[in-house]
């Protein structure tokens, strides 16, 4: 992994010949990045509290729906995210319009604040997923006892709700943190001009407009020291999980109450998931029209991207679930520093990562060749940080929980993992092989130097046809990344939960 | 019975198709697509060829120069094309182009063309390119856009990140000079926002959130033709139109320089030029013996022609760039 | 026959020594107050913990370099001894192979196991169906088919009713009377040392005191036994 991160950062500079030199532009997009990814980090997991917890105490109909539906913003192609927010939230808007008989609007998001509401919009979701796995780890016995102690809504926030934020919402937050400082084309657009330039941008300029592979390794180390800050920062805050193992139990809470708490809750419910489908709503109203006339090699397209985004939530599997074993066995420092160091690789720069990844193998193989593979690989780095989120502490709490019982079986190896840590890990494996396949599906970053247009994926093959002014082809286009997006993450999310109340 | 006639029907094709030489061609992503020129340019040169044509895309024209810096003389590009005059003078600066020895080619380009490594195969203007339904009377000049009420936006792309956001940031500094400064203080409020390519940006005029969107004069081709929708025009500006003049070259180290070559003319024949039309939707560098297709006919032509020579670009690129941010940064 | 040889624990402030001796097949319980160190030496006989210094041995052969389930003995804990994401059939099926391969031989022996502790045809059962009892037997069941030759026993019937848990000490005295099984369970209650341990390991004041008769050692309790039973 850190091969990955770093070595094709060195690869670069070693082409480079030797670091270049920052600029004073280049400062400002440093300050520029830094505090538009901490806002924007820090308004996500903020949001995504309440909504998290109104999702985990309360049942409806259609809530499984919503939390598969909380995965789609986050993986679908920028330019498709974009244009959906645009058409809710920008000048010909559905907001602008409805003010526009009131002689109001029409809203102007672009700036500041249209970059926070994009990547709000972005990782909201995200960030409500992660909160809410914390909530569920909760054992349901745990709350049978706060209800027979009588506690208030209060009681059950300070001694177990507030204990799991703890150990939850650092990580959250860095994860949101390190998406946002690789942000480019969001902030780019919604920034409204070049102020908005991020450090990710100055790489690109680097790169493609001065050529200078030494200022564009440096501007990449840069990124990486402040992610690593972070990083830091987020493992020595954060503190274990705190919580047994139970009997799992289905997840009854008896703490509902007040009308004024259901009022609150639904509340929430409803403003997150308006914010997230009504735009999506406008992705799927605009790619109707086009789904079915779709030409052909736009499905050969979606294919090869299905295989790629199978072959990367594998790798991701194979490369999370061995370190997460690994954390949780060194424990303390190594642990959080080995958890660390995966979740670093993705504030790695995806032009740098890429370019370097050429640098390394053109003399290897033809890059061509690659394009899948590789582009699989980097996808199952990018997915990493995520899988690790989710697999360690269900790693740990079962070590935690049922460690002892299977050591005094002689459970180990083959047979440990496969009946005690596989079935104790369903959901978090589930969650984690339907993020990775789906963010592979939309992924298209990375790989812009290995892409063969023959053999184009689908989010290559929308750009290609809205290159060829073919925007309504490439709305259903879009329309169909992201229902194949969803459905693989329904699936294999789906398959982790199956059972859970059995 | 049959079985085996087909196993010798594929083996004489694999036979055959293992045989012919491989020009590989790098160009740009579109170029290839399935839209785009590149599948029935490689029908028509295959049939006369012998030889079998490979088309690589690497990302736009600033991402395909890259490609090339990174791999060196060890490239497997034979011919490269896809690069306009904003890049030719650093990619003749790599030493890894040939002279492309054609010389009396009667080429239908605006200015005159000189240039002993590369040749035009098509081109175009940038323009702002409009709505006629929804903007009855649009600006006629960069300073009439300026003085324009604050509600008419426009989109444009980043010249950083994109090939024709350099060519706005070319156009208004070939127009106005030193005062180019000045006209991006007056553009400023207008400039809803700046995007990274310009499908975004064209994205996201279609949807009715800017005005008017930085692109090309023969844009409104594509809707008439391939879409039957005559709403969409470009501006005529009075300042003049920047133009962009699409090149290929070939490879001094190529390993099929005699095919390389023989793609170079038949670059410039019909074959080719006629198919640039409704595909890269652009103007051929030389038209082909049927003419134009019908609608071009109702495209704007400029008087002016702005260009700077591939040294010139070069040379005013950075500077062009600094007051560019500087303007709209604040 | 166990062996504590001159084993000394700590745990922070915690002290503890055993030096002494349990014959084979002998039923001792563990008695001593709450924090005494009960389940710590428990804990140590079990390879769950290591002794500061000292050895533990079993007929002779020193168990200190074994890990957990190397050892000839089988634990039950206070709680947890279920995965409750398995069904008691498969909890029980461990006992034979950690990797739940078993033949039709090994699962009509996990039946027969289910059945011979009062669970016959409950085995497709998960852990959050069963009573607390049940879960027990579950447990014991597989202690029976492990056939391990020293069974620990870590108050697992603490949270049963009293008939309840005398059936069940009464379950495990049969269990262990069958397979000639050594068994030492902890306990703070003496009623259930006296209802099945020939023998008790006083455990109080940083030491477990050498195994005493149980019935000689409640009718003539020392000091700090008597502090204890008040």
């Amino acid at each position: 992994m850190l091969m990955l991160s770093l070595g094709t950062l060195g690869a670069v500079l070693w082409r480079a010949e030797g670091p270049g030199a920052l600029n004073g532009a280049d400062w400002s997009a440093v300050r520029f990045t830094l505090g538009q990814a901490v806002l924007s980090s820090v308004l996500s997991v903020a949001l995504a509290v309440p909504v998290a917890r109104a999702l985990a105490r309360r049942r409806f109909r259609g809530r499984g729906l919503l939390i598969t539906l909380l995965g789609a913003p986050f993986i679908l192609p920028v330019i498709v995210a974009v244009l959906g927010l645009l058409a809710v939230f920008g000048r010909s808007g559905l907001i602008s319009s409805m003010l526009a008989p009131l002689g109001l609007g029409p809203i102007d998001i672009y700036g500041l604040e249209g970059v926070v509401l994009a990547h709000v919009f972005f990782n909201l979701p995200l960030a409500t997923r992660l909160v809410l796995q914390g909530w569920l780890a909760i054992p349901s016995e745990q709350f049978r006892l706060a209800a027979a102690l009588n506690f208030t809504p209060r009681d059950v926030a300070r001694t177990l709700e507030w204990p799991m934020l703890r150990s939850v919402l650092p990580g959250a937050l860095l994860v949101i943190f390190l998406i946002c400082m690789t942000s480019f084309a969001v902030a780019l657009t919604l920034g409204g001009g070049p102020g908005a330039t991020t450090v990710e941008l100055a790489i690109y300029q680097a790169f493609r407009f001065e050529f200078d592979l030494g200022r564009a390794a440096l501007l990449s180390l840069v990124q990486f020291g402040l992610s690593g800050v972070a990083a830091l920062l987020a493992f020595a805050i954060a503190v274990p999980g705190v919580f047994g193992a139970g009997l799992d139990r289905p997840l009854t809470r008896w703490d509902r109450d007040s009308a004024v708490r259901r009022i609150m809750d639904g509340l929430w419910i409803v403003l997150a998931a308006l914010f997230l489908i009504v735009p999506l709503g406008m992705v799927v109203l605009h790619g109707a029209a086009g789904l079915p006339h779709l030409p052909g090699t736009v499905y050969w397209a979606a294919l090869r991207s299905l295989a790629v985004a199978l072959g990367s939530a594998g790798l991701t599997l194979a490369l999370a679930l061995p370190m997460a074993l690994a954390a949780v066995r060194l424990g303390g420092g190594r642990g959080a520093a080995l958890q660390a160091a995966g979740t670093l690789s993705i504030a790695a720069s995806p032009l740098v990562m890429g370019t370097g990844l050429f640098i390394m193998l053109f003399p290897l193989a033809d890059p061509m060749r690659l394009a899948l593979p590789v582009t699989a690989l980097v996808n199952a780095a990018m997915s990493l940080p995520f899988a690790l989120r989710a697999l360690t502490p269900a790693v740990a709490e079962a070590e935690a929980g049922f460690g002892r019982l299977a050591d005094s079986l002689g459970m180990t190896g083959m047979a440990r993992l496969r009946l005690m840590l596989l079935p104790r890990l369903r959901r978090p494996l589930g969650f984690t092989l339907g993020l990775s396949a789906a963010l592979s599906m939309g992924d298209l970053g990375v790989i812009a130097l290995f892409a063969d247009p023959g053999h184009a994926t689908l989010p290559l093959q929308l750009y290609g046809l809205m290159g060829a002014y073919r925007m309504q082809d490439a709305a259903g286009a879009a329309l169909l990344l992201l229902m194949l997006s969803l459905g693989l993450f329904w699936i294999f999310d789906r398959g982790g939960r199956a059972h859970a109340d059995a | 019975m049959k079985v085996p006639f087909i196993a010798a029907g594929i083996l004489c094709a694999t036979m055959a198709s293992a045989e012919p030489p491989v020009l590989t061609v790098y160009t740009y992503d579109s170029f290839v697509s399935d839209w785009g020129p590149g599948p029935q340019i490689e029908a028509a040169f295959e049939a006369q060829c012998g030889c079998d044509l490979q088309f690589v895309g690497a990302g736009d024209g600033a991402a395909l120069l890259a490609r090339l810096r990174l791999e060196g003389v060890r490239t497997k590009a034979d011919v490269v094309l896809g690069l306009d005059t904003n890049l030719t003078a650093a990619a003749a600066e790599t030493g890894l182009f040939a002279r492309h020895g054609i010389a009396d080619v009667a080429f239908d380009l605006p200015v005159g063309w000189d240039d002993e490594m590369f040749l035009p195969y098509d081109w175009g203007y940038f323009a702002f390119v409009y709505d006629k339904t929804r903007l009855a009377t649009p600006p006629t000049s960069f300073q009439a856009l300026a003085d324009a009420p604050e509600d008419l936006k426009i989109v444009i792309q980043d010249p950083r990140s994109s090939t024709p956001g350099l060519g706005l940031l070319m156009w208004v500094k070939a127009a106005y000079g030193d005062r180019a400064p000045d006209i991006w203080a007056g553009l400023a409020p207008h400039i809803l926002t700046v995007t990274k390519g310009w499908s975004e940006a064209y994205g996201m005029f279609l949807e009715g959130e800017a005005d008017m969107v930085l692109s090309y004069t023969t844009s409104p081709a594509y809707h008439l033709i391939a879409e039957e929708d005559d709403t969409k025009a470009a501006a005529p500006f009075d300042e003049g139109h920047y133009l962009q003049i699409e090149v290929a070259g070939r490879i001094a180290s190529s390993d099929q320089p005699e095919l390389a070559q023989q793609f170079l003319d038949f670059m410039l024949s019909d074959g080719f030029q006629s198919v640039i039309p409704t595909t890269n939707w652009m103007y051929p560098a030389v038209t082909p013996a049927g003419g134009l297709p019908q609608g071009f006919e109702t495209l704007i032509a400029p008087d002016t022609a702005l260009v700077y020579s591939a040294g010139e670009a070069a040379r005013v690129r950075d500077v062009a760039l600094d007051e560019w941010r500087d303007a709209l940064s604040r | 026959m166990l062996t504590l040889e001159d084993v000394r624990i700590e745990q922070g402030a915690f002290r503890l020594a055993a030096d002494f001796q349990i014959p084979a097949g002998a039923i001792v319980a563990l008695l001593g107050a709450s924090g005494a160190g009960k389940s710590t030496l428990l804990d140590v006989i079990a390879g769950f913990l290591a002794p500061k210094s000292g050895r533990v041995l079993w007929q002779g052969q020193d168990l200190t370099p074994l890990a957990p389930g190397a050892r000839p003995l089988s634990v039950l804990f206070q709680d947890n001894n279920l995965f409750a994401h398995l069904t008691a059939a498969q909890n029980v099926g461990l006992g034979l192979r950690p990797d739940l391969r078993l033949t039709a031989d090994q699962k009509a022996r996990v039946e027969g196991a289910l059945t011979r502790v009062g669970l016959g045809g409950l085995g497709a059962r998960r852990p959050a169906a069963l009573s607390g009892g049940q879960r027990g037997r579950v447990a014991l069941a597989r202690m029976l088919l492990r056939g391990r030759p020293l069974m620990l026993l870590d108050e697992p019937f603490a949270a049963l009713g009293p008939a309840l848990k005398a059936d069940m000490l009464a379950l495990v005295a049969d269990l262990a009377r069958e397979t000639g099984a050594t068994v030492l369970m902890v306990t703070h209650d003496p009623a259930d040392a006296r209802a099945i341990a020939d023998q008790t390991v006083l455990v109080a004041d940083g030491v477990a005191h050498a195994p005493r008769a149980t019935a000689a050692l409640l009718a003539d309790p020392p000091p700090a036994l008597r502090a204890y039973l008040g």
